[in-house]
């Protein structure tokens, strides 16, 4: 059971180590799939949303990460 | 495709590299304090228990349709990358220390030295294990979306042959790896894939098609190098 929870922390540490990176993340995937599925942006837009907000989420999080 | 594939191999084998190096590093700890029977005996259980784990999870893969593969893959992927661009750009800039081979060597070898020869035969199986279960995914993730798990899977042979030869022939941690660069690169990578197959199953349209993996992984570097320079200003 110990090797077990461990393999199970072990593959969810391998996607969650700052929750606040991984929650930005699926809210912004969840934002771009929303606005595209109901036809409010188009493919190119929100290819652009969907690059552009990754990034902004990155650096956000770094500066926030480093006055910690 | 060819991009595909590429991709696929490189990120496949500086990924495996990483993780390879970090279960090689206490495997060679438990040879090193209880000689080699415990140390290969908990390795070869540990790649059973992967090879089982691949044949229970790889038929499954043919079972799910590829766009919803390529989305699930692809928020994986994703989150994995990010996770591994974020903590190389902080540990680049000073924010957190960079993993130190030597010293988890020496810090394995403490913990080790008075247990009993099984429970050193489980730490080996159970590092194998557990940096195998990343290895298995980054494989499958960076191949499932284009049927390139063979690809990706040769990337993964080749890094696991060079650090056993390595190893082999220096008998030491392999702490020359510059493993942040690595994770870097990989991190940088895979979230271009990631970027790429989460939109292509939400219907984003990218420019080029799969040459949008180049801009975009570049695009995923400059932000890394612009956010070492952020997280060093704060600092």
């Amino acid at each position: 059971m110990k090797v077990v929870g461990a393999v199970w922390n072990e593959v969810l540490g391998l996607f969650v180590d700052d929750g606040s990176l991984a929650a930005a993340i699926l809210v912004l995937v969840g934002l771009v799939a929303t606005l595209r599925g109901r036809g409010l942006i188009g493919p190119a837009l929100g290819g652009g949303v969907l690059f552009g907000g990754l990034v902004v989420i990155l650096l956000e999080n770094v500066r926030r990460s480093s006055r910690r | 495709m060819l991009i595909h594939s590429l991709s696929a191999i490189l990120s496949a084998f500086l990924a495996s590299l990483v993780e390879v190096v970090e279960a090689f590093t206490i495997v060679l700890a438990v040879g090193v304090t209880h000689g080699w029977r415990p140390a290969l005996a908990g390795t070869g259980v540990g790649l059973a228990a992967l090879v089982a784990l691949v044949a229970v999870l790889g038929p499954l893969l043919g079972a799910v349709p590829l766009a919803a593969l390529q989305g699930v893959v692809g928020l994986l992927l994703l989150l994995f990358g990010m996770r591994w661009l974020r903590k190389a750009v902080l540990r680049a800039a000073g924010r957190i220390p960079l993993h130190d081979e030597a010293a988890e060597f020496a810090r394995e070898r403490r913990l080790l030295t008075g247990r009993p020869a099984f429970a050193a035969g489980a730490a080996a199986f159970q590092a194998v294990l557990l940096e195998g279960v990343e290895v298995v995914f980054i494989v499958v993730a960076v191949g499932a979306g284009r049927g390139l798990v063979g690809a990706a899977s040769l990337g993964a042979a080749a890094a696991a042959a060079l650090v056993v030869a390595a190893g082999l022939v220096l008998h030491k941690p392999l702490s020359v790896v510059p493993e942040n660069t690595l994770k870097l690169i990989v991190g940088v990578m895979l979230s271009a894939f990631g970027t790429f197959w989460l939109g292509e199953s939400v219907g984003l349209a990218w420019p080029a098609t799969d040459f949008a993996l180049l801009p975009m992984a570049l695009g995923f570097l400059l932000a890394a190098i612009v956010g070492v320079r952020v997280a060093e200003v704060r600092g």
